[in-house]
């Protein structure tokens, strides 16, 4: 009886029946506690249970890839919360997201969106830089560079898509010039070497309301389309591409031998 | 005294001017050979990697934008909430630039003395992931939101006038880190700077580790036991990337004008652009007979410029400098290789031919929209 008064509000609620339902293990304090708190965790077990020493420091790994996921996680949440808010037309947009800043107490919601945005375009670069210089997109590692590559493609094109939402003149004329260069792509934009050769007879199959670029915005100008065309890409398309792309590049991290280090 | 130091940092901004310097250093400080190495050492540029080095580096990049700060013109650029990330890239990328090659020289000390590199633990010396890498990526993950708040109070998102599609802006830009591939609009039409070249980019990064046969420096830093492949990344990461990243948010102004960061953004300067196209050197200044009405036959030169750059140089390089590549990598992969090295050059040489020649395309068919 005495030893039940003596338990500290930690180890009450650590001890209780909730607590032991939720987690699998005690909150560890041996070793092979410590072990199992890895292995049964589904968002932990994405570590190994252990790992070499150099594995751990951050001058070897400078923590960008670990960030750029969390960047992620942070651009996922305020997206969510700014979708509440948010209406992908023309009429609405702008002032929808005038509202964000002037009618939501504490409205912060969008500059966390657009920093974090920038900030993860940062860490995946850095990460990109941190893994050519180590020498880990060496052999086994080959196809899960292949892949990070393909999530900063990733990246890029979800800030890039992001960035026509605000549709403020920063945001039309940014995407503007950047959709532009899709006319001359070539074969496929109406402006692009070797667009005439795709034709029958006399008429042209690549023209300006068929190329690329029409694809991308929906018309032939940044528009109404284009704004829900950006709106979904940025919001449903490339999340879901780039959270299988994620799964595949954490799941070959460990099957490739975990992090790279000298043999 | 002040006015100097800014007259001449707009000078040597100039994009002639920064990259020719950037050109020039860089084999002497990414040594890709043993010979530059010498040099290298010789000039002591090897002492940029250690600590004194990386300080005096940091001491002067903070000076620059202390002197950015404080001035009329430059100011209002730094201060431009979106540039805001490109400070950041530049500390960051020069801090981490510095940290792998700090590293890298260590352990190639290490290397040299036959001992381990310095990321080797025995087999046995294992950490538990719990506590030692939970609580470290717990820790990093509280500073970033941190970081983020302050960040996010401090500076709302910028948010102009609502969209408009009849006022452009001058200048229009993209944004920032689409800015290289804005850059290399100057010199090259939408369909290489936009299209191929970013394809080109994607396609070689992932080619990498296909490229790379080096079974050595994997998993540790170091420089000495891969400096090519370092070289030549180095060279596409901070020549062709940052570089003009750099200089498209900074230096670049109304009309896309070249400003120097001190310089005022005056929509009013005009430069006189008198680019001219090889063959109107060839046919009209040169053989003084006008322009064939063929665009075949007029831009023979240029195609066969073209076709010799991509197609004779990698088999002269394969019977000559390079003769181990082609049997030690085979000939698929030494071709790629060489064109993939021949496009990344591309962008420098035709940005000298665009300074000195005044040339606008090698290649210029416009009825196909195939200019280079």
């Amino acid at each position: 009886m005495a030893d039940n008064e003596r338990k500290s509000l930690g180890s009450r609620i650590t001890g209780s029946m909730i607590w032991t339902s939720i987690f699998r293990t005690p909150f560890p304090t041996t070793r092979s506690e410590r072990l199992k708190s890895i292995l049964n965790n589904v968002f932990l077990h994405l570590h190994p249970a252990k790992l070499s020493r150099h594995a751990v420091k951050l001058k070897y790994t400078w923590c960008m890839g670990g960030l750029s996921f969390y960047l992620f996680i942070v651009l996922t949440i305020s997206g969510i919360l700014l979708m509440f808010y948010y209406r992908p037309t023309v009429e609405y947009a702008y002032t929808d997201i005038v509202d964000l800043s002037e009618q939501v107490p504490m409205g912060i919601m969008r500059e966390i969106h657009r920093w974090t945005a920038h900030m993860m375009v940062i860490t995946v670069l850095l990460h990109m830089f941190r893994v050519f210089m180590t020498g880990s997109y060496k052999p086994p590692r080959e196809f899960n560079w292949v892949v990070g590559v393909l999530l900063l493609t990733l990246t890029l094109f979800l800030s890039f898509t992001g960035y026509l939402l605000p549709w403020d003149q920063l945001a039309i004329w940014a995407i503007t010039v950047g959709t532009n260069m899709a006319r001359a792509t070539p074969f496929l934009g109406h402006e692009g070497p070797g667009a005439a050769l795709l034709a029958i007879g006399d008429i042209n199959l690549v023209t300006m309301s068929s190329d690329v670029r029409f694809a991308l915005l929906g018309g032939r100008f940044v528009g109404e389309s284009a704004l829900l065309r950006f709106y979904v890409l940025h919001c449903v398309a490339l999340p879901f591409i780039i959270m299988i792309m994620m799964s595949v590049h954490f799941w070959r991290i460990r099957r490739d031998g975990n992090i790279s280090g000298p043999l | 005294m002040l006015e100097l130091i800014k007259n001449t940092i707009d000078f040597l901004s100039q994009p002639s001017i920064s990259l020719t310097m950037i050109l020039v250093a860089f084999p002497f400080v990414f040594p890709p050979t043993e010979k530059f190495d010498v040099w290298h050492r010789k000039l002591k540029l090897h002492k940029i990697w250690t600590k004194q080095g990386g300080m005096i580096g940091l001491v002067f990049i903070t000076l620059y934008f202390f002197l950015g700060f404080t001035d009329e013109h430059f100011s209002l650029i730094l201060k431009k909430p979106d540039n805001v990330p490109i400070i950041f890239i530049i500390y960051s990328v020069l801090f981490f630039l510095w940290l792998s090659m700090y590293q890298a020289y260590e352990n190639d000390q290490r290397l040299a003395a036959g001992e381990p590199v310095a990321e080797y633990y025995p087999a046995k010396e294992k950490v538990l992931v719990w506590p030692d890498l939970v609580f470290i990526e717990f820790i990093a993950l509280i500073l970033m939101t941190v970081f983020l708040l302050i960040w996010s109070i401090a500076l709302p998102a910028p948010l102009e006038q609502a969209a408009n599609p009849t006022l452009s802006p001058n200048p229009a830009k993209a944004p920032w880190y689409f800015l290289g591939l804005q850059e290399m609009l100057v010199y090259f039409d939408p369909w290489i700077a936009g299209v191929l070249f970013p394809s080109l980019m994607i396609l070689g990064l992932m080619a990498i580790p296909y490229f790379d046969r080096n079974k050595e420096g994997s998993g540790y830093y170091s420089f000495a036991q891969r400096r090519k492949s370092i070289f030549i990344f180095l060279y596409g990461w901070l020549v062709l990337w940052i570089f003009p990243i750099v200089v498209g948010t900074f230096f670049r102004g109304p009309n896309w004008n070249f400003f120097g960061p001190f310089e005022e953004w005056s929509v009013a300067k005009v430069v006189a652009l008198s680019n001219v196209n090889l063959s109107d050197y060839i046919w009209v200044k040169m053989l003084r007979i006008g322009l064939p009405s063929n665009p075949l036959i007029r831009e023979s030169v240029g195609i066969v410029f073209i076709l010799a750059y991509f197609g004779l140089i990698p088999i002269v390089l394969a019977r000559g400098k390079l003769r181990a590549l082609p049997e030690k990598l085979g000939p698929i992969r030494y071709g790629l290789i060489v064109f993939l090295a021949l496009a990344m050059m591309l962008l420098p040489i035709k940005m000298y031919l665009r300074w000195t020649l005044n040339l606008k395309y090698i290649i210029a068919i416009p009825e196909a929209f195939f200019n280079i």
